[in-house]
Formats: C-alpha cells, sequence, structure tokens
C-alpha cells in the first residue's frame, strides 16, 4: 500500500515545525501574533476599533511569514538534499508536492484559527463593536491560504530557499517603487499583490477587485507554481 | 533482484552512464567498483528513479521502481549520508521516514540501537553529526523499513576501522537471509573484503562482471625479477605478453610453468612466481583510476 495522501500531509506538516529553523519560524509567527494585538490593546486609541479589525491585525504577522514557510517547505528538500529521501520514498513526485500543498493550506487554517482566538479575547478585553461579517472573514482566511501558497509557488520555481525568500519581499518594494511611474501605475492595480490584496480586508471585495486579484495571483502564484511544477517532475534530483 | 540494462544517461553533453547492463541476485552482495566520476551514483540514481535514462531500463524485485507500492518498505537506499536536514534531529530524521512509510515507531529506537547511535546521539541535530555517524544514521535508515534490497553508495565513506568492519558483518547477515545488497565503492580493497560479486565500471562503461572467485583467480600468473627489465624481455622473446602491474612485477596470461621456462631461457632470476590473484584485477584497477576521465 502506498502512502495515504492524508498520510504524506501529515509528514509534510510535521516537517514545517521539526527543524530548528521551521520550530522558531511557527513560535515567532505566534508570538507576534499575541504581539502585535497587545500591543495595539494597550497603545492605540482603541475606541473605533471593531472586531474585524482585530482579526485583520491578528493575521498580519502570519500573512507576512507564511510565504517564507511555503518557500523552505520545498525549497528546503533541495537546499539540504533532503529531496533524495523523500522522493525515494514516494516516487510519484506530484503526490508529495500535492500533500506540500495542503499541508500549507492546513497550516493557514491553523494560524488563522489561533488569530481568531486572540481577536476575539482583545475584543472582549478593550472593544464592544462585533462588525465581522461572513463574507470579509472568508476573503481574510483566503488571502493568508493565497501568501503561504505563493511562497510554495515561489520555492517550487527557485527550487533554492535564499533567491526564492529574497524575491518574495523584493517584489512587493519593487512595485511600491515602480507604482510612482504614471503609466505603471495601472498596471500596478492589477498585478501588485499588496495593491490588489488591501481591499480584502476592509470590505466585501467587487466583482473588479476579485478580477484585480485574480490577475495578480495569476501572475505570482499561478505561473511560479506551474513553472516550479514541471521543473520538479522534471529534474534530476541530485546526490551532490 | 535488481537488474540493469542499456542504462545510459548523458548530463550536460557528456554520456555519462553508457549501455550499463548487470543483475543483483538475492542472497549474495554485488560490489559496484569504480574509480570517482566514472557514473556508479548516476546509475545509482537511475536504479531508486530519481534521474530519468536516456536509453535502456532497470527493475527492483521484477518491477520499475516507480510502480512498486511504498517502496521504501521493500528497497532501502542509501546514496549521500550528508542529505539529511542538519536542523532535525537524528532520531527525528528517522521518525518523518517511517511516518511516511507507516513504519512502526518503535522501529525507530530499535534501528538505533542497532547502528550505535545512543541516546544523547540520536537527541543531537544532524549538524553536528560527524561523517561515521551521518553514515550510521543512513542505514539505520535504509533499514527501516525492513527492505529486501539495500541499494548503498559508498556506505564505507567516514567510518573507521570498527565501523566498517560492524558494517560488513551487518550486509553480510542482510545477504545471507536473502536479501538483495547493491553497495558502491571507488576502493577495491572494501569490495573484495565483502563482494560476492563485482561490477567494474570505468568512464561509464562496464569493464568487468563476475563473481569475485572468477575476477580474482582469472588473470594469470604475477611474476617479479631482480632485473624487471629483462624479464619483461624474456617474456616477450617467448611470445608471452607481460603487464607491468608495480615496481617490477608483471602479470602474465599464461601458467606459472610456461613463465618459468620463459625466464630460465632468458636467464633470468625469479623472486617470485605463482598466479596473481587479482593482481589482474588491481591492475585493470589502476589503469582505470590512472586514465583520465
Amino acid at each position: 500500500m502506498n502512502p495515504s495522501f492524508p498520510r504524506l500531509t501529515g509528514v509534510e506538516l510535521r516537517k514545517m515545525v521539526d527543524t530548528r529553523a521551521g520550530f522558531w519560524l511557527q513560535l515567532i509567527v505566534a508570538v507576534l501574533t499575541l504581539a502585535v494585538v497587545v500591543l495595539v490593546c494597550i497603545f492605540a486609541p482603541t475606541d473605533e476599533i471593531v472586531f474585524r479589525d482585530f482579526f485583520a491585525l491578528a493575521i498580519t504577522p502570519a500573512s507576512i511569514l507564511l510565504p517564507i514557510v511555503g518557500i523552505l517547505l520545498v525549497s528546503s528538500e533541495w537546499s539540504q538534499r533532503t529531496a533524495l529521501i523523500t522522493f525515494t520514498l514516494v516516487p510519484q513526485r506530484m503526490r508529495v508536492m500535492g500533500a506540500k500543498v495542503a499541508a500549507g493550506a492546513a497550516m493557514a487554517l491553523v494560524v488563522a484559527a489561533l488569530a481568531f482566538v486572540v481577536a476575539v479575547i482583545a475584543n472582549l478585553a478593550v472593544g464592544d463593536e462585533w462588525t465581522m461579517g461572513f463574507a470579509v472573514f472568508g476573503q481574510i482566511i483566503f488571502l493568508l491560504l493565497v501568501s503561504i501558497l505563493g511562497g510554495i509557488a515561489f520555492g517550487a520555481a527557485f527550487l533554492s530557499s535564499a533567491p526564492a525568500i529574497v524575491l518574495s519581499f523584493a517584489l512587493p518594494l519593487a512595485w511600491s517603487a515602480l507604482g510612482i511611474i504614471p503609466w505603471l501605475d495601472g498596471a500596478a492595480e492589477w498585478l501588485d499583490t499588496t495593491r490588489t490584496t488591501a481591499p480584502f480586508t476592509e470590505g466585501v471585495a467587487t466583482a473588479t477587485e476579485w478580477a484585480q486579484l485574480g490577475t495578480s495571483l495569476a501572475l505570482w502564484l499561478v505561473l511560479p507554481l506551474a513553472i516550479g511544477l514541471v521543473r520538479i517532475a522534471r529534474s534530476e534530483i541530485r546526490a551532490s | 533482484m535488481i537488474e540493469a540494462s542499456g542504462l545510459t544517461k548523458r548530463l550536460g553533453g557528456r554520456t555519462v552512464v553508457s549501455d550499463v547492463s548487470f543483475r543483483c541476485e538475492p542472497g549474495a552482495v554485488t560490489g559496484f567498483l569504480g574509480p570517482n566520476g566514472a557514473g556508479k551514483t548516476t546509475t545509482m540514481r537511475m536504479i531508486v528513479g530519481l534521474s530519468t535514462p536516456d536509453a535502456g531500463s532497470s527493475t527492483v524485485l521484477e518491477h520499475d521502481y516507480h510502480v512498486l507500492e511504498n517502496p521504501g518498505r521493500r528497497i532501502g537506499v542509501l546514496l549521500d549520508a550528508s542529505a539529511q536536514h542538519p536542523g532535525r534531529r537524528g532520531r527525528e530524521a528517522l521518525a518523518v521516514s517511517a511516518q511516511m512509510m507507516g513504519v512502526d515507531p518503535k522501529r525507530v529506537d530499535e534501528l538505533l540501537t542497532l547502528v550505535g547511535l545512543d541516546k544523547s546521539a540520536a537527541r543531537k541535530r544532524v549538524r553536528q553529526y560527524s561523517l561515521g555517524m551521518r553514515q550510521r544514521l543512513g542505514l539505520a535508515h535504509a533499514l527501516l523499513g525492513d527492505p529486501e534490497v539495500l541499494v548503498l553508495d559508498e556506505p564505507a565513506n567516514g567510518l573507521d576501522p570498527e565501523g566498517i568492519r560492524w558494517m560488513r558483518r551487518l550486509l553480510r547477515d542482510f545477504a545471507d537471509r536473502g536479501g538483495t545488497v547493491f553497495l558502491s565503492s571507488h576502493l577495491l580493497y572494501e569490495v573484495e573484503a565483502i563482494a560476492d560479486r563485482l561490477v567494474i565500471i570505468g568512464d561509464g562503461r562496464i569493464v568487468a562482471d563476475g563473481s569475485r572467485e572468477e575476477l580474482l583467480s582469472g588473470a594469470g600468473t604475477l611474476v617479479r625479477a631482480t632485473d624487471a627489465d629483462a624479464l619483461a624481455a624474456a617474456l616477450r622473446a617467448a611470445d608471452l605478453d607481460p603487464k607491468h602491474v608495480e615496481d617490477g612485477a608483471f602479470v602474465v596470461d599464461a601458467t606459472t610453468e610456461a613463465v618459468g621456462r620463459a625466464a630460465l631461457d632468458g636467464g633470468v632470476v625469479l623472486v617470485h612466481l605463482a598466479p596473481s590473484e587479482g593482481a589482474g584485477l588491481e591492475q585493470l584497477f589502476f589503469e582505470l583510476t590512472e586514465s583520465p576521465a
């Protein structure tokens, strides 16, 4: 019997936290989620903050750090050469990649649950407006999923940790610089993920906003993932 | 059982492995011998499905590796002992693979004990492991799924003499219980000591393949004289073809008697005359090692 898909997904989740780097990364996500909300509770004027704002705030550290978790989940197999072991145990490479995507999604949901609990406690403590709405709640979780999957896509496209991480941070910076040029501003509205995702935490997104998000994700998630999967399916898994 | 037929691989415009065919039988240790860069690792990678051959094919336990169900339970593979995440603890590295294969987690501790990694070593991160410890961890990993076949690339690398002896005994037992062992090495004496069969590869091609006895005894007579040049001349005068081995010794494809007569006719004083017992193999191997790749 081949290892089942849930089993492989469980293994990939384990690999996210069982190395020194993975453990600290997850711990930092958890600590920052807590810290950012606590700091706002203490120091920011809270009278206008509603529950939705707390949730969006609690999710911010994760949306910045989960892409790195996603990148490392794929690229470390090459950087640390564990691909040699992984793909001899499971020669169907796309099953492994499927498990990595599923594990990434599961991790995003776990982090979202943590952020939700932190936001509930914060709102009980200092807020009183329970404004959220299912649509926005779903949108925020969707963004979190997209952020870790984007990391997986970058990791797969580069098969190397350093360039994938550097580029995933440099791109938004590059866009905000390029967006200053007037004729690029129009393109940025459709391609800069920082801008296309922004409306989704604030209210129910319009059709145009969904189209803009979809376009930017096609470029920064679907395309690198496709490139990466083709590379992984065809590549030689090297010993050195 | 492993069977390779016509395996060929080109990498970067160079043919790294060329028309390689051989069999590894159950109950025997097959040594895959060749100098560094001869194509041993590439051949092994093709056998376990990490590399796609440009021509030819291979089977393990009579199937293409890709169609084997849960191959970790049937074939133990160690291609590179350093290919472990340095930030993972030794025990965890085995536990992850055990979970992947569906092996009882208790087996992890059994194997750590078997390969001589104690509790404190198992708790350390792989980053802190010496090459010898990594090699032991790698062997434990290969044995984790209780396989029928072992594929090991340079398993003796980094082991101390005691470790090498221990590993030989382990692999001997594995083969004696009916398992198939396929191991590579770039050192002749290492393979000689353990392998029942030898497959020798040089520059991507199989240059010799047979049982150890065949390969070690097949090569004629080893002869040495006080005057090497005179000996060579005397042998050539008797229509024999001396191959120089080292420090004045020759291997001749003839009986000891024929070589003795040639020396007598040439008036050469012999200091050694005996069946070669592997000197031919050694010479073949030296030629492989010296010829530029």
